[in-house]
């Protein structure tokens, strides 16, 4: 092991894997902070950060479990630091209660899932892609949550410096979807120069301290500025329904009012957070709807239906949660049907027919391996016709 | 035009930083596309051990394969696994310390890998011998990128040794005379 100490940018191209990109995206977009309690396939993640947040002033703690370290991530949250941990499934439905308070609370922060064959400890070494639901609807309550699905170690790290600015921009914890075959695969990796990283931090109140600060009195854009505990402003946070102060109103209206605004932060800036990839969707008859590692293989085989005569596209979804559902009623009346290969029993393929009236063609595995292109050009043919 | 490689021994061999060594060499210093994956399960040292690299001109999508074009064997139960898994014009090559072929083997390339790197005083810089004799052999990234690799890859003061492993194995490679 180096003992050098490294700069926070590791301007270059790399060969990485998936994890250590991811690592490498959160210091590049100032992560200091890291609270988590590692699990395969993630665990490569923490690995790096344990060597790499030392060594540019950030703090890497390992914590008791996954309660803990969500807890922890809040906590470094208020406290004014990027905060983030990584887990897999077990360690994601264990994080979900304090997920949901890191949701009421308006903290920002970045939960990496790098997902296993589940559901329970499943499948620790090899791929699966279950938690998408979960992802959307884990924890209780009402809410809107982003989710990035990278398909590469370069989108390991764009996305998780991407996934630090929208946590901060909309004061949420934002995550980074991730599995396992893109976790532990090693391709080139460029990380740019430090001045092409764009980072936009959490905004502040401009206001000076005082005792009556409505710290949850959101701007035009339906997000408050965050205070820091330490900062002089005397506030409240709570997983109660509250107020504007932050204190706990058990009434309707208050409740009402609160819950409409943290999904409505969300959907209503969904043009600036829905980020997705098309090829060859334009003259497409068929549409494959594609995420993560399986992307892969139906950008494989979009290629291979193309060159047997198929109008094939893929639509890849970047950001997976909130979902592309415009585009998806946009391409209906255009479009033969869609083929939705996954690891899992159907996630998204359900949710893409919640948008459409054409056939959608699910292509499932529940986990352990990567589909094949094979699998996915049978089913473009299928609804080819 | 995708190639798929495969390096297949036993755990504690440094077949995974083969992989990673060859793979970066063509991502990062001979202009190609690369992506490495390994067997990933809980071998412990002396267990069955294989990396995987698809080197392409263009980017790789699809990066898993059952016959590889160019196999390296350092071990009789990955021969044994492996040795079939190999399209019909591949390359392939095995530590003949360590492996005794079956008799069906036509043009496989045998080479004491192990007994090399013995002579050289460290039979942990094997992997890198086999990795010399394997750029030879498959031509398939230049033995600068793979130099410069092997210099950014392992630590400083085994920096010289690895680096007269490789260049053993290309002589080995040669001695044979290229497939």
């Amino acid at each position: 092991m180096t003992t050098e100490t490294r700069p926070r940018v590791l301007t270059g191209k790399h060969f990485m894997n998936g994890d250590t990109a991811c690592a490498e995206g959160a210091v590049a977009a100032g992560c200091d902070f890291f609270a988590g309690y590692p699990i395969t396939p993630s665990t490569e993640v923490a690995e790096r950060l344990a060597v790499r947040l030392p060594e540019v002033g950030g703090k890497f703690i390992v914590m008791e479990d996954e309660l803990g370290s969500m807890a922890a991530v809040l906590g470094g949250a208020w406290a004014g630091a990027r905060a983030m941990t990584a887990t897999s499934g077990p360690g994601f439905t264990l994080m979900m209660e304090n997920i949901g308070l890191g949701v009421m609370t308006e903290t920002p922060c970045v939960v990496v899932d790098v997902q296993r064959g589940s559901p329970s400890t499943g499948l620790p070494t090899l791929v699966g892609q279950s938690d998408i639901m979960q992802a959307k609807w884990g924890s209780h309550g009402d809410y809107q949550i982003v989710a990035y699905c990278p398909a590469t170690c370069q989108e390991m790290f764009d996305l998780t410096v991407k996934a630090f600015n929208t946590a901060d921009r909309y004061r949420s914890p934002v995550f980074v979807l991730s599995d396992e075959i893109v976790g532990h695969m090693t391709e080139g990796v460029v990380i740019p120069e430090t001045d092409e990283i764009e980072i936009t931090p959490v905004r502040r109140p401009t206001e000076p301290p005082r005792d009556d600060y409505p710290v949850y009195r959101p701007g035009p854009d339906l997000v408050p500025p965050m205070p820091r505990a330490g900062d002089g402003y005397r506030m409240h946070v709570t997983g109660l329904t509250h107020d504007e102060r932050g204190y706990p109103a058990m009434d309707p209206d208050t409740h009402d009012e609160l819950v409409q605004r943290l999904s409505r932060k969300i959907l209503e800036h969904a043009d600036e957070i829905i980020e997705y990839e098309e090829v060859l969707v334009d003259d497409a008859e068929v549409v494959v709807v594609a995420y993560g590692s399986v992307s892969r293989s139906a950008r494989e085989a979009v290629q291979q239906a193309r060159a047997r005569g198929i109008k094939a596209g893929l639509l890849r979804p970047i950001t997976i949660w909130p979902f592309m559902s415009e585009r998806i009623k946009e391409l209906d009346p255009r479009v033969k049907g869609f083929v939705v290969p996954e690891l899992n029993l159907g996630q998204v393929a359900g949710e893409v027919s919640r948008h459409t009236s054409k056939t959608v063609r699910g292509v499932n595995l529940a986990g352990g391996e990567l589909l094949a292109p094979g699998a996915i050009i049978e089913a473009i043919e299928e609804v080819a016709g | 035009m995708q190639r798929g490689v495969r390096l297949a021994g036993f755990g504690g061999q440094g077949i995974i930083l083969s992989g990673y060594v060859l793979g970066k060499a063509a991502a990062i210093y001979d202009g190609k596309e690369a992506v490495f994956s390994q067997s990933y399960g809980p071998e412990a040292r002396g267990g069955a051990c294989a990396a995987q690299v698809v080197i392409s001109d263009g980017p790789v999508n699809y990066h898993l394969f059952e016959e590889a074009d160019c196999l390296a064997l350092l071990s009789q139960e990955a021969y044994e696994l492996y040795g079939g898994a190999v399209k019909p014009d591949a390359t392939v090559m095995v530590d003949s310390d360590l492996v005794t072929l079956n008799g069906k083997d036509d043009g496989f390339l045998t080479a004491p890998f192990t007994s090399v790197a013995e002579e050289m005083g460290n039979r942990i810089v094997a992997n890198i011998v086999m990795l010399g004799f394997f750029t030879a052999a498959t031509g398939l990234v230049g033995a600068e990128a793979m130099k410069e690799s092997i210099r950014t890859s392992v630590r400083e003061r085994f920096m010289e040794l690895n680096l007269q492993a490789f260049d053993r194995g290309i002589e080995r490679s040669e001695q044979l005379g290229r497939k």
